[in-house]
């Protein structure tokens, strides 16, 4: 092995958090190689053409949670990076009408108002317990979780903070904080809403990428992951990165070769070499190694320790908590090219929330029993959808006067259950017809013309994600946002610090704190931690302001 | 009349208050923030829709803008070259027809009396855009040459169109003509309508140029091409957050034009305002040369400069400490720049503070947090290229978005 395939730091997967840990590592002055198991960079923040002339943002599709500090240390709008704010977004419902969430906070009382007077003032009071919710939180995404059973000054330091933080709400406030945290998504809403379609809007935030229903207790927790993110300080605002989600992933990719960093695609990982407890290096699949003193895996924490790692060198109990950590799939994607605009009877003609996200769910009830079939092992019959056309306003992701639709889909089982058993080889193409069948059903709902309009669709199930962005069973956060697997407890109890049982082997993708969406915040605490036990300043990695 | 309304036709032979620009009836229309200011005594949109979407429509698809109440005179004459050459700080000669250049002309003590651009038709035809009224300081200049001064005013209409898809829009629209213009060319691109590429956002644009009466007409010809390249009309309050990202400095905010300021000294020479490359002490006399000429060698008073400001609350108004302790400046403009992802600022410094020393400087950030005045002494960066910038303004023939 020659020299040059010697580094200071290798990171495996250049998804958005390798990448930004990458970034870093390499302007704090290390040789950094990133290698990734795709042809191409960008994990699940990707842009590709599958049909000509249009782009498709295949994977994640919206941006609110990227951490503007990030951005900013890694300067990526020199690197192209623009995020583009989207307007609003609506429910529609069967008989023709549909409840509008508007930007403009006028117009969306009166909407409001229009469906149920007393949850006018009602969705000012939410907005209000959410936003506060959010500022109690936000600072805690760019630190690293403290460790309550440690006794080191640093945990004990963040330990403080956090009682600090969560004294100065008072008992009452602390009270709601807790039950927040805990509750489900259907019992706040019920709490503050009456009308049945309004909730059903607010609630789609509460289950996407989520194995759980709206009236799963924590639920409530990931609408609050939903909203912590902004727009330049926008809180809750969401956007469409110009040229689609890989615009992120180019960024830093650019970002970090200019910082001097080598990537090199077309072989994942298939071991992590250890000797003596120690990481030396990777062995990739087509048989190439590379060695380096400090490895960092972007795989989630499934595949890093259980198919890539020798179970030898790992501590028995922490192969058991690694195996437990929740990973579901729940959800599957269509991309859809469109030859124009399809017609949404219900709106106005120049509705401006038809740029933002629409839906077809009109009831929590609807939306619950959407979950039970994917607790069965099938895909909901009557689904939950977040559904976008970003080319209305993005004029780089299809040609002119043409469109692309990405629509999210809630629910749909990694392991679906076919001939009485359950397995994600039940996903064959046939089936993958009928699943996008079932959706277009439901998006006829609102704009009836919808199939006619299809030029070319990617239908992307669990088990896609899984094979071709390496998400276990393609679950898109890395692991459910439950309490039982936040903050310390992310992603197993006592390895909450980004480091692992094996001495110089980072976890810096979504598996760790505080979790998925294209926030970039675990590959930059990451970063902070590795510095940091290298002696390095880590004065230039993003600290929560 | 007794219950205070006043017809306000009936009370002068000239119209009071704010009058109509040529596009008027069509912004009341689709205003629906019915945000209005002045501009040069006409109603101009602050706000049509939503500032935050017409700001990303400047810098993602395409924009229009009303800039006829800007102040437009027409130069022409054998001696129109000279004339104006001797009233600018710049060496005009080296703007060729067909082209447009930036300028700025000052009074016999090297202060700016305004700034703006310089359209040059041919060799004894131009025309100066400022926003200032600049008739009386015209003819005054003109005295002894062979010129013509008119002001165009109110007889010529001007739409911006700016945008990464302004050149598509024009393609669309059957001005597909203007593909080979590079940035500051002039042409007339059909007969009565002159195009531009230029602009205050930064980004690709064009401004164009037609008579006052045929400039409804004109706006209603791109408005037709609002699909696909998703067209927006915009207000003022937007185009203010693009041009402190270009790094351009606007009259009455970041400089006080001399002749407008009653109180003494706040004149500022264009070496203060960091354009000593707009000087030309070479071409021969021109209004201020001996002072700045004197000031050139004794050093500027002040330094308007471009800072990058800690944390994320724009430092509007914010005064620069030099040390912590020693107040050195002010901000002069500031906004979160949501598409540099980065606080900037635009501040004049007391010299040699934004000249030769630029470290330790600090900015005081005031925040109202619902009530509470929150105050930050936050770090701040004196920077020299301009907060945005982007091929796309530059490339020629221009990209589709």
């Amino acid at each position: 092995m020659g020299q040059h395939d010697r580094y200071d730091a290798i990171v495996a997967g250049a998804g958005h958090n390798g990448l930004t840990t990458a970034c870093y590592l390499a302007k704090a002055g290390m040789k950094v190689l990133v290698v990734e198991k795709n042809d191409w960079i960008g994990g699940a923040a990707v842009s590709r053409s599958l049909h000509e002339g249009w782009t498709y943002s295949n994977c994640s599709y919206v941006c609110s949670l990227l951490r503007r500090e990030i951005v900013r240390d890694l300067e990526l709008p020199r690197f192209g990076l623009q995020v583009i704010p989207y307007e609003g977004g609506a429910s529609f419902t069967r008989d023709g009408d549909y409840f509008a969430y508007h930007s403009d906070h006028d117009a969306l009382r009166r909407e409001i108002a229009r469906h149920e007077p007393r949850d006018v003032d009602a969705y000012d009071r939410f907005s209000q317990t959410v936003i506060r919710q959010c500022r109690f939180i936000r600072p805690f995404l760019l630190r690293s979780a403290p460790d309550p059973t440690s006794f080191k000054v640093r945990d004990l330091q963040e330990l403080l903070y956090l009682v600090k933080r969560a004294h100065g709400l008072g008992a009452k406030e602390l009270a709601e904080t807790l039950r927040f945290w805990t509750m489900s998504i259907g019992d706040f809403l019920d709490e503050h809403f009456e009308n049945d379609l309004i909730k059903a809007h607010l609630a789609g935030s509460g289950i996407i990428g989520t194995g759980l229903g709206v009236y799963s207790p924590g639920t409530a927790y990931v609408l609050l992951h939903h909203y912590m993110g902004d727009v330049d300080g926008a809180i809750g605002a969401w956007g469409f990165a110009r040229g689609g989600m890989g615009a992120i992933s180019k960024a830093l990719g650019d970002c970090f070769e200019e910082a001097g960093g080598k990537i090199v695609t077309g072989s994942g990982v298939d071991r992590f070499q250890v000797e003596g407890g120690k990481i030396i290096g990777v062995a990739l699949e087509n048989g190439d190694e590379y060695r380096a003193p400090i490895v960092a895996s972007n795989m989630d924490v499934k595949r890093t320790f259980l198919e890539h790692t020798n179970a030898r060198d790992l501590p028995e109990d922490f192969t058991r908590a690694v195996e437990r950590f929740k990973i579901r799939g729940s959800s599957g994607k269509l991309n859809i090219a469109l030859d124009a605009l399809p017609e949404f009877p219900a709106a106005p003609k120049n509705a401006s929330f038809l740029r933002g996200d629409l839906h077809c769910s009109t009831s929590l009830e609807e939306l619950e029993r959407a979950y039970d079939d994917w607790k069965e092992g099938q895909w909901s019959s009557n689904p939950y959808f977040d559904m976008l056309i970003p080319s209305q306003i993005d004029p780089t992701m299809a040609p002119p006067g043409k469109h692309m639709m990405t629509v999210f889909v809630q629910y749909a089982p990694y392991d679906l259950l076919a001939d009485g058993k359950r397995s994600a080889e039940n996903w064959t193409e046939e089936r993958k017809k009928a699943f996008a069948d079932c959706v277009f059903d439901k998006i006829e709902e609102a704009c009836p013309d919808i199939r006619q309009r299809v030029v070319h669709a990617e239908i992307r199930t669990p088990k896609d994600i899984e094979r071709e962005v390496g998400l276990t069973e393609g679950n898109i956060f890395q692991g459910e946002l439950t309490f039982d697997q936040l903050l310390f407890n992310r992603p197993v109890p006592g390895y909450a610090n980004y480091a692992t049982p094996i001495d110089g082997m980072y976890l810096v993708g979504s598996s760790a704190h505080p979790g998925g969406g294209v926030m970039a915040a675990p590959g930059a605490n990451a970063a902070r931690e590795i510095l940091r036990k290298l002696g390095k300043t880590t004065s230039k990695v993003a600290t929560a302001a | 009349m007794m219950d205070g309304r006043i017809d306000t036709d009936s009370i002068a032979a000239v119209p009071t208050g704010l009058i109509p620009g040529p596009v008027q009836s069509r912004l009341e229309k689709i205003s629906t923030a019915k945000s209005w200011g002045n501009w040069a005594g006409y109603v101009s949109p602050l706000v049509l829709d939503t500032v935050e979407f017409e700001y990303f429509a400047i810098r993602n698809q395409t924009t229009l803008f009303d800039v006829s109440p800007m102040h437009k005179y027409r130069i022409t004459g054998p001696e129109a070259e000279a004339m104006l050459n001797r009233m600018v700080t710049r060496d005009i000669r080296k703007i060729k027809p067909g082209r447009v250049g930036y300028a700025l002309w000052c009074d016999e003590e090297g202060m700016v009396i305004d700034d703006g651009t310089l359209f040059r038709f041919s060799e004894t035809d131009f025309r100066l855009c400022c926003q200032e009224s600049m008739h009386g300081w015209l003819l005054d200049a003109a005295w002894g040459f062979d010129v013509t001064i008119e002001d165009e005013s109110h007889s010529i209409g001007g739409l911006s169109l700016q945008g990464p898809t302004s050149y598509s829009l024009l393609d669309a629209a059957g001005l597909s003509a203007v593909a080979d213009m590079k940035p500051f060319d002039l042409r007339e691109i059909e007969p009565g309508l002159w195009i531009s590429r230029t602009g205050f956002t930064g980004d690709l644009g064009y401004e164009l140029w037609t008579d006052w009466q045929q400039t409804g007409a004109l706006w209603d010809r791109l408005w037709q091409q609002k699909q696909p390249w998703g067209l927006r009309a915009i207000g003022s309050h937007a185009l203010d957050m693009v041009r402190i990202e270009a790094g351009f400095m606007a009259a009455k905010v970041d400089f006080q034009p001399v002749l407008t300021a009653s109180r003494l000294g706040r004149g500022r020479s264009p070496l203060e305002l960091g354009f000593d490359r707009l000087v030309d002490f070479t071409k021969g006399h021109f209004n201020g040369r001996r002072a700045l000429l004197k000031q050139k060698e004794s050093g500027p008073r002040h330094h308007l400069i471009k800072l990058e400001i800690g944390g994320f609350k724009p430092a509007d108004g914010s005064l620069i400490y030099y040390r912590k302790k020693r107040e050195v400046g002010h901000v002069t403009s500031a906004i979160w720049s949501p598409t540099a992802k980065r606080n900037i600022a635009l501040a004049e410094l007391k010299a040699p503070y934004g000249g030769e020393k630029i470290n330790d400087l600090w900015a005081e950030v005031y925040v109202n947090e619902e009530g509470i005045w929150d105050k930050r002494l936050v770090p701040v960066t004196v920077v020299t290229d301009p907060f945005f910038r982007n091929d796309r303004a530059r490339a020629t023939p221009p990209r589709p978005f």
